[in-house]
């Protein structure tokens, strides 16, 4: 056991993964010699030379595209993307290549391209650097999504997404970068396409992921004061969605309230309401409520107060649901 | 609101229409490497003429041959699809040279990316050809195993494989391996942003790539100095590597140019652009109508520069192929076209279950249980269809 922040965690995953695997690289805007922005790849240029972490020229789509290339010819290349609103110039290669080259081939070739994204807002940052643009991607086939919340899951789920032989993204939230946590480096991780049960109740679910898992666990405590039982899941993987574990959940409690920063309009939470209203209509006491961003552009630092969900907005929800 | 709140400008109309015609005028023209005039008469060229030399007649042959037998595929092609048996078809007439003549030059160990057109080049890679139609039938968005002759995919989406041609450049320089990657593209796919991306890549990774630009001057319906004003082989020298501009309807001058840009590129000294000059006898596709957008004028003058023409004439002046051989041709060609034409009629579609199974390459939970319910929605119709095939049955 190592207490470390997210980002350590993330480092030293990329780590064990350069050491084991010599097929694995790294690309991306400024990790070498910087870090990366957020100095996730600390060390590992000096550590691994310039060939396996590799400072790009500064095009997102020629990024994806590169690493798809090399994935062809069979390495595991791991792509970070400055900032969740920079990922767009890249979006055409990995919508229309990276999603469909294994069906396009018939299963004939593979892409196992791993893209990571610091996501999410609460930073005080300026215009493209605070968004949530998951649901863009869920909704593509043939992209496997998930997004680790604490530090031990950063350390396995960036691995194990290498592992992977299909193109994975990994949303990072940024906001958590420095949250610190025990980290087991000798017992493997759980399955990290599975949602995890972190908190056991009986009275409603929560369902988060990401950064809003800490706000979650938060308002179940604050829930648990006024003699509330409250369940809180992190969904760890967007795509696929583990639905036995959400719908397992809302068997037992009957309520579910969904929180993400991204907005609500066709977002994750969406998906999962209307999965659980087909799998478990009966068991549910009342409608499942989301909680999310508004249907407006990431709004500017001075309010982002405003626009992202946090405690009192679950507990509104959790109120609501409890007075059905 | 009237066109007063616009801008107003110091220029009258006509001298409006001034710059902005000069700005769409092309620049100066590059040399062009000829080895093989129009009318079939060789012309020697210091630097080039010696990667021909070596080819004996029957290599010269051969080369006309297959600029032969993807003609007589792609007019086939056209035919099935005239016939509805293909959905669309994207026709290769009077890019033969310059598909063959590169395809030609390449060795076993470089890795082809294509776009959509690239028929030719996938006959010199030993592609089985009825393999192209496949996803031209709406039986494959693929339809053939890409490792198996290093031609990868037809890849639609413009200038999208340009990168991928990089980054698998880039992998055969971490392998210390041997090989170039030859990206396809055409004048129209330049404009696109993966290109400059792809240039920008190969540039900074010196990587050993051949930027092989067709430039058939017809972008569907909008020429080539739509898309740039200085010729395309000059952009080249803005990402500081070579780009040479050959005729692309003159087979030997394409091959000679290749073999040169491969070996520049397989020596270490990093990527090189090729603009083959050609033009698109035909349309763009069976769906294209090229009469509302381009003069008869024009199609007769490359009529006359068309690269099976030249050849022949070639081959006949300087009595290196008999008329046995143009006869023989023909015969093999045509049996060649009956022999793709009867493999595309017994092409089938895949059963619809099997586009679940290639989603994803390890077990996804959704895909599992959307397919197991599509199964189970099909076999509630198992009764239905079983009774009324009895019926059927009996009334026969």
């Amino acid at each position: 056991m190592a207490t470390m922040t997210i980002a350590k965690a993330i480092n030293e995953g990329l780590r064990a993964t350069l050491s084991s695997n010599p097929k694995a690289l790294l690309m991306g805007e400024d990790i070498g010699m910087l870090g990366g922005v957020y100095r996730v790849t600390d060390g590992l240029q000096a550590d691994f030379g310039k060939d396996r972490v590799v400072d790009t020229p500064l095009a997102e789509s020629g990024i994806i595209g590169t690493a798809i290339g090399l994935a062809f010819r069979g390495y595991r290349p791991i792509c970070e993307i400055q900032f969740d609103g920079f990922v767009f110039p890249g979006f055409n290669q990995i919508t229309t290549q990276l999603a469909k080259i294994h069906a396009r081939s018939s299963g004939m070739v593979t892409a196992p391209v791993v893209i990571r994204i610091p996501y999410g807002g609460g930073i005080g940052s300026i215009e493209h650097h605070s968004e949530s643009p998951e649901a863009l991607f869920a909704h593509t086939a043939g992209l496997r999504i998930i997004t680790p919340s604490n530090p031990h899951d950063a350390y396995w789920m960036i691995q194990q997404a290498v592992e992977s032989n299909d193109p994975v993204i990994v949303f990072e939230p940024k906001r958590r970068y420095w949250l610190k946590g025990e980290v087991d480096t000798q017992e493997p991780g759980r399955d990290p396409f599975s949602a995890q049960v972190l908190r056991e109740g009986t009275d409603a679910t929560i369902v988060a992921y990401g950064p809003l898992v800490p706000v979650a666990l938060a308002a179940a405590e604050a829930a648990a004061e006024e003699g509330r039982s409250v369940e809180v899941i992190d969904l760890r993987s967007i795509s696929p969605i583990d639905f036995d574990t959400v719908t397992g959940s809302v068997h037992k409690t009957g309520r579910l309230i969904v929180a993400h920063e991204a907005p609500t309009f066709g977002g994750i939470g969406g998906e999962i309401a209307a999965r659980v209203s087909e799998r478990a209509f009966l068991s549910l006491e009342a409608p499942v409520i989301r909680v999310g961003g508004f249907h407006m552009p990431y709004p500017v630092a001075k309010v982002e107060e405003h626009y992202l969900p946090d405690i009192d907005r679950i507990l509104e929800a959790l109120d609501r649901s409890l007075a059905y | 609101m009237g066109p007063e709140h616009l801008p107003t400008t110091e220029f009258e109309i006509e001298d409006l229409e001034q710059p902005l015609d000069a700005a769409v005028r092309p620049a100066a023209e590059p040399d062009m490497v000829q080895l093989l005039d129009a009318d079939g008469v060789r012309r020697e060229d210091p630097q080039f003429s010696p990667f021909v030399a070596g080819l004996d007649p029957a290599a010269l042959r051969d080369l006309y041959r297959q600029m032969f037998l993807i003609r007589r595929f792609d007019t086939e092609a056209t035919a099935l699809q005239r016939q509805g048996q293909l959905a669309l078809w994207p026709p290769l007439q009077g890019q033969e040279a310059a598909q063959i003549g590169s395809g030609h030059a390449l060795l076993p160990q470089d890795y082809v990316f294509p776009t959509y057109r690239e028929h030719g080049v996938a006959l010199t890679r030993g592609l089985e050809l009825s393999n192209l139609l496949r996803l031209f039938r709406g039986t494959s968005s693929g339809g053939w195993d890409p490792r198996e002759r290093n031609f990868h995919l037809y890849t639609l989406v413009l200038a999208a494989q340009t990168l991928h041609a990089v980054g698998y450049a880039m992998g055969v320089q971490r392998d210390l391996a041997d090989a170039v990657t030859v990206a396809y593209f055409g004048d129209g796919a330049s404009s696109e942003g993966d290109v400059h991306e792809s240039m920008v890549f190969a540039a900074s990774n010196n990587a050993p790539v051949v930027f092989f630009c067709q430039n058939n001057h017809w972008a569907i319906s909008v020429p080539t100095e739509v898309q740039s004003r200085i010729p395309l082989a000059n952009r080249a020298g803005g990402y500081g590597f070579p780009g040479i501009r050959v005729d692309g309807n003159d087979v030997l001058a394409v091959r000679a140019v290749t073999e040169w840009a491969l070996q520049h590129a397989r020596s270490g000294k990093g990527p090189v652009l090729i603009e083959a000059f050609t033009y698109r006898m035909s349309a763009h596709t069976t769906a294209d109508d090229p009469t509302k957008y381009r003069l008869a004028a024009e199609e007769d003058a490359w009529k006359h520069k068309d690269p099976l023409r030249r050849m022949e004439k070639y081959l006949r002046a300087q009595a290196l192929a008999s008329d046995a051989f143009f006869e023989d041709l023909k015969d093999e060609a045509d049996a060649f076209a009956k022999q793709v034409r009867a493999e595309v009629l017994a092409m089938e579609g895949p059963e619809f279950e099997a586009s679940f199974q290639s989603v994803y390459a390890d077990p996804h939970p959704l895909v599992a249980e959307e397919l197991a319910w599509f199964k189970q929605y099909e076999a509630g119709f198992a009764d239905v269809e079983g009774g009324a095939g009895a019926t059927a049955g009996e009334g026969c």
